[in-house]
């Protein structure tokens, strides 16, 4: 960890032009952070702290959609009254993820900014394109490890996941974020926030130098809706998934009228299954087309040797949680 | 004087509470790194970037200019180092490069974050050689041992292949099991203080000797100049029972700034620099009649070292001991890799080998359609099957029937229930009994309180604890009146604690110890105000034990749950019923047995160190990438005992129990995994991938 | 190296100090301040022997930056009790021999204090199995999972279960 200066800004607009330099990282809950610091894979020698000016609250807006603070740490988002009634798989998301110490800490804005845990970018000895552009990718490799990596390719370069348990329920949920730079304050889907990698597998989000997410907002609750959300990894806790489901449904009789379904643990972004959805939509709740839809969506992956199992695992995983929303 | 109670007080045996739980509870048990020492610097660790090759050049400008360091060490400027066999702890005396991670090179600095922060400006290039870290089975360049963990290699007798081809039943399987670190909570530190030519070492050591005998060779010391403290040791398994070279760089370092210093390893650093238990690749052969009774027994194993020293997993020794079968043949295999040396880990050789072993008598349960326990039962010998020797006790029998009766063994039923399909397995436990010669001083002062001193230790095991209880039922006085002091070189010779020797062997000591202060004190009126002493020895009493076969038994049921549409398995119970000799303390002995069986839950399921071999490295370097058990893994453990009386091995009559738990639990687990889904796993550990179906 | 002035309560106790930006509370704890109850097993937040209360919350102080605790209260294990005054949870640790080598002890005590604590708050677990249940009910499966943020090598998880189910009120 190299030497930084740290600063508290009081206000988002001071936060903003500390954070806007080059070298400049802002930390909020810093679990992730701290953790990449320590192992020189990150190393700002600025650090803006971002508690006293992001948002800490859960609100209930006019229209019924919720805006929540990016600042709420993580066992409070999971507790909160109207997350657990209304969005159940996004409270089951955040309990499904780390420990009960990190999410003391880790806040709702961080979390969607985690990096890989892949074992090749945590450690600054080993090439990875992702922390060392150009350096190769072991996990492509014959023999390298990549169980744990993705089986959708959004690189050529690199096949790393995203860590994120709460940003695979908040895809499924069509969450958008707000997102602050210069005194204005945009919206954008958090499916938006992830880039598509495709040669700069390093930059993994749109943020601009100094912008900072103020708040995610929950699109109001669908009527009828049910959730759910499962995760599969080899440790029974305190483990990265190795497939995860976020799913919610909503059936006119046996007909279902919406579904969405958002797989982790497959790509380097939350994987919103869309070809699956759409086959689902509109067709009778049997599991019988819940696995022909998921199966095609799944032919598009290309899994190594290491994670073939995630496609049998994905493809299980959905039926199953579809199956128990209807 | 006489200290003779007018009823006989009782001590061992009984249910006493661990004499450090509160200092443990409270945090103040103080670890090697933790020592208050004034003007500490420190040491921060740089590992190689190739698996084989030269160190070229090493450029550490950058990080001796950033204010606070005080200074980099590395092969071109270390102080040089005496001899040893360990060539682990050779540090920085070379530029050759063993591999990937191996330390070659240290920053010692003010603070620990400035130390940290410099290592990583330091520049080093390498010429690269191609490197080999893939253990195969009948790799080309694999060889016989002389030893394995000094045993012989190999055992024959009678005729293995005649036998095969004439017996009516027989099983012939691989076996695999993964590489996997031993992950200590409390990381591997040392604290070095040099006061002229004498040094002292506080050091997360299993054997305080023999860090104190490596380290006094390694600069030239006299042992009587080195003093080792490992008063509290966070865990080991094995990984401790030698020094590593954080001790070697602290010394060095702290001679050489003149100040003290001090290194722990990070986790990280744990996985190239701290020992793991080596993959092992195995087969098993038996040959059995129609009735399950084993007429063949052949057990192979090939296993990896570094190309430092010499490390063979004993994975086979333990065959040698456990079924009747009147030929049988055992061997070891070991290549030399360019990986870090592997070394003991809870039940080495055992709880590898034992997953074959047991896996394998599954199959022939299977296969000759007798009841598993049943199996097993027939196959029992009253005497060791390769040396003939009558065992001391074996009471393997006893707890295979008592485990199945508190299991409910022949009431089990295969249910599927919500997706989750349950079965049950049982495999049979061992681990032999080994003692070495120990002292141990005993010292009675005026005011009736007694001091026991020995180099002993407690990694956890509890046995200060029983210590303490041998101690006052030889003295005959109760525990209050009783101090033990353990855990630094200042006190008498102590072996280290490994091999579940620790106990028999200190205990051993003690208690002639005991036996001898209370003889003395019979005859004695007063004792002088600086106290009495008696010191012992029991080399000679070792030496004179019988020639018998020696052995711990044990036998461990399984339930496990693998849900259908995922593969993922829970073990919902498990029971364990052991044969270990007298038990000095029930509460702690309980422990140290669910800790093994949770360790064998955690090598059956989740342990796994992942190799890469481009990189030549085991890459699953962290907490979160290499997984051990969690508290959600383990569930209501039971185990219990049946009590042993064997005077033969020692006169306290204790065979230790750190290994025993470990020793066939991945087997029992893994036949539970068949008996539930029909799905056989080979290789540990069981996973999800190879039970899911489509 | 920058240097800040930090002042925070540590056991009820107010501590001005200066730190270097880079330090880490549990350094601070323990190589500053020299209390060494809380323990370092990894210092990347995967094992949880670090652990203490911060601000009334379990948190890795492993993974806080010392700079951001202005203000802060922290209760260490050296805060909770005596070897004579012990708090309850640490009798029970000792009662149960929850613990073998002792180096995770202090985590798993502070851990289970402070998770007591969020069961009250109505905090839910992965495995609650309803999310309305509030508190959920603090059976063994809850206490395994809700504790598995504290590793424990020496494998003392069932009796740590049992030393915090006999604390359940």
């Amino acid at each position: 960890m190299r030497p930084f200066e740290y600063f508290r800004p009081s206000s988002l607009a001071d936060a903003a032009q500390l954070g806007a330099v080059s070298g400049a990282k802002y930390i909020a809950g810093g679990t992730n952070l701290v953790d990449l610091m320590k192992l020189g894979v990150e190393q700002p020698d600025r650090v803006v702290d971002l508690r006293d000016v992001l948002e800490q609250e859960i609100q209930e807006l006019e229209d019924g959609s919720i805006r929540i603070g990016a600042g709420v740490r993580n066992t409070d988002l999971a507790s909160h009254p109207l997350i657990r009634r209304q969005y159940p798989a996004m409270s089951r998301a955040i309990v499904a993820g780390a420990s009960g110490q990190i999410r003391n800490v880790a806040t709702t804005g961080g979390n969607l900014l985690q990096r890989t845990r892949c074992v090749y970018f945590q450690d600054v000895s080993r090439p990875c394109n992702k922390r060392a552009p150009g350096t190769g990718c072991p996990a492509l490799e014959s023999g390298g490890l990549s169980r744990g990596l993705a089986i959708f390719r959004t690189s050529e370069e690199c096949i790393a996941t995203h860590p994120s348990d709460l940003a695979v329920a908040l895809v499924a949920f069509d969450a958008e974020l707000a997102l602050w730079r210069d005194g204005q304050e945009r919206r954008l889907p958090l499916e938006q926030l992830y880039t598509s990698q495709e040669s700069a597998p390093g930059r993994e989000t749109i943020l601009e130098p100094g912008e900072i997410i103020t708040a995610v907002h929950l699109p109001a609750p669908v009527d009828g809706r049910r959730s759910h959300y499962v995760k599969v990894r080899d440790r029974a806790s305190f483990a990265f998934s190795l497939v995860s489901v976020a799913a919610a449904v909503e059936l006119d009789g046996d007909t279902v009228r919406g579904v969405r379904i958002a797989l982790g643990g497959v790509a380097s972004r939350p994987w919103r299954a869309r070809s699956a959805e759409q086959a689902i939509q509109g067709a009778p709740a049997t599991s019988a087309n819940f696995s022909r839809a998921i199966r095609d969506e799944l032919t598009t992956a290309v899994p190594t040797a290491d994670n073939r199992f995630k496609l049998a695992l994905a493809h299980n995983l959905v039926v199953s949680t579809l199956e128990e929303l209807i | 004087m006489s200290i003779q109670a007018p009823e006989r007080l009782s001590f061992i045996g009984r249910d006493i509470e661990r004499v450090d739980a509160r200092l443990k509870v409270t945090g103040r048990a103080t670890y090697a790194y933790e020592y208050p020492a004034e003007h500490v610097a420190y040491a921060y660790g740089i590992g190689a970037a190739v698996a084989r090759g030269r160190i070229t050049g090493i450029d550490s400008s950058a990080a001796q200019g950033v204010e606070g360091v005080i200074a980099v060490l590395d092969h071109t400027g270390a102080p040089r180092l005496g001899e040893t066999n360990n060539r682990e702890l050779l540090v920085f005396q070379s530029d050759r490069v063993s591999y990937r991670g191996q330390l070659i090179a240290a920053v010692i600095a003010e603070s620990f974050e400035t130390a940290r922060d410099a290592s990583q400006l330091v520049s080093v290039s390498y010429e690269q050689d191609e490197h080999d870290v893939v253990l195969t089975e009948d790799h080309p360049a694999s060889f016989r041992p002389e030893h394995v963990a000094y045993r012989v290699p190999e055992v024959s007798v009678g005729d293995v292949e005649t036998a095969l081809a004439q017996a009516e039943i027989t099983v012939d399987q691989a076996y695999a099991t993964a590489a996997a670190h031993h992950m200590a909570l409390e990381p591997h530190a040392s604290l070095a203080i040099w006061e002229e030519d004498q040094l002292t070492v506080f050091e997360s050591s299993q054997y305080a000797y023999e860090a104190r005998d490596v380290i006094a060779k390694l600069f030239a010391l006299g042992p009587e100049q080195v003093r080792v403290i490992n008063g509290y040791v966070g865990g080991g398994f094995g990984s401790k029972g030698s020094p590593r070279p954080q001790m070697v760089i602290a010394a060095m370092a702290s001679r050489v700034v003149g100040r003290p210093v001090k290194m722990a390893l990070t986790r990280q650093q744990m996985f190239p620099v701290s020992g793991y238990r080596g993959p092992t690749v195995q087969r098993v052969r038996l040959g059995a009649n129609r009735d399950g009774e084993l007429t063949a027994f052949e057990h192979r194993a090939a296993a990896q070292t570094s190309r430092l020293h010499d490390f063979a997993e004993p994975c086979t020794t333990g065959t040698r001991t456990m079924y009747a079968a009147a030929n049988r043949f055992d061997t070891h295999r070991l290549t030399r890799l360019d990986v870090p040396t592997p070394s003991f880990c809870r039940g080495p050789g055992e709880a590898p080998g034992f997953f074959a072993v047991e896996s394998a008598l599954d199959e022939l349960a299977i296969a000759s359609g007798v009841d598993p326990v049943e199996l097993r039962i027939r196959n029992d010998t009253t005497r060791d099957p390769s040396t003939g020797h009558e065992y001391s006790t074996r009471n393997l029998v006893a707890c295979l029937e008592e485990g199945a009766r508190i299991y409910g063994w022949s009431r089990r039923r295969n249910q599927e229930a919500e997706g989750w399909r349950t079965g049950h397995g049982v495999a049979s436990s061992m681990y032999p009994t080994y003692q070495m010669p120990s002292r141990a001083a005993i010292v009675a002062y005026p005011d009736g309180t007694f001091a026991v001193r020995l180099a002993a230790v407690d990694i956890g095991t509890g046995s200060r604890t029983a210590l303490l209880q041998i101690a006052a039922e030889q003295l005959q006085v109760p525990l209050a009146r009783v101090n033990v002091e353990i855990g630094d070189t200042s006190l008498p010779y102590a072996v280290g604690a490994f091999a579940s020797l620790g106990t028999a062997s200190w205990g051993h000591a003690v208690h002639l110890a005991g036996r001898e202060m209370r003889q003395l004190l019979e005859g004695t009126d007063t004792i002088p105000p600086e106290g009495l002493r008696v010191e012992v020895d029991t080399a000679e009493e070792i030496q004179a034990r019988p020639a018998k076969a020696n052995a711990a038994f044990g036998a461990q049921f399984a339930q496990v749950s693998v849900r259908r549409h995922t593969g993922e398995v829970r073990v919902d119970r498990l029971v364990g019923v052991f044969a270990a000799g007298r038990i000095v303390n029930p509460r702690t002995t309980r422990s140290q047995l669910i800790g093994g069986m949770t360790w064998g839950i955690s090598m059956a399921l989740l342990e796994e160190t992942a190799l890469d071999p481009n990189l030549g490295e085991y890459v699953t370097s962290d907490l979160a990438s290499f997984h051990f058990a969690s508290c959600a893994d383990i569930p209501r453990i039971e185990a219990s005992w049946i009590e042993e009386d064997d005077a033969d091995i020692n006169p306290v009559g204790v065979k230790g129990v750190g290994e025993i738990g470990i020793v066939g639990t991945a087997a029992a687990i893994a036949n539970a995994v068949f008996d539930a889904t029909g799905v056989r796993v080979r290789s540990l550990p069981v996973r999800l991938d190879d039970l899911l179906g489509d | 190296m920058i240097e800040h002035e930090l002042s925070l309560y540590i056991n009820d106790r107010l501590h001005q100090v200066v730190v270097d930006s880079r330090r880490t509370l549990l350094d601070l704890l323990r190589e500053q301040l020299r209390l060494t109850g809380t323990k370092k097993g990894c210092d990347h937040g995967q094992c949880g022997a670090c652990t203490v209360l911060l601000d009334g919350t379990r948190v890795n102080s492993c993974l806080v930056l010392a700079v951001t605790c202005e203000g802060a209260h922290v209760t260490t294990v050296e805060g909770l009790g005596t070897a004579d005054a012990l708090d309850p949870m640490q009798e029970a640790f000792v009662q149960h021999d929850a613990l073998q080598c002792g180096y995770c002890t202090p985590g798993q005590i502070c851990s289970a204090i402070g998770m007591l604590d969020e069961v009250r708050r109505g905090v839910p677990s992965h495995v609650s199995s309803s999310l309305e249940a509030v508190p959920a009910v603090l059976d063994e499966r809850e206490i395994r999972e809700r504790m598995s943020g504290n590793l424990c090598r020496c494998g003392a998880y069932v009796n740590i279960v049992d030393a915090i189910l006999s604390q359940v009120g």
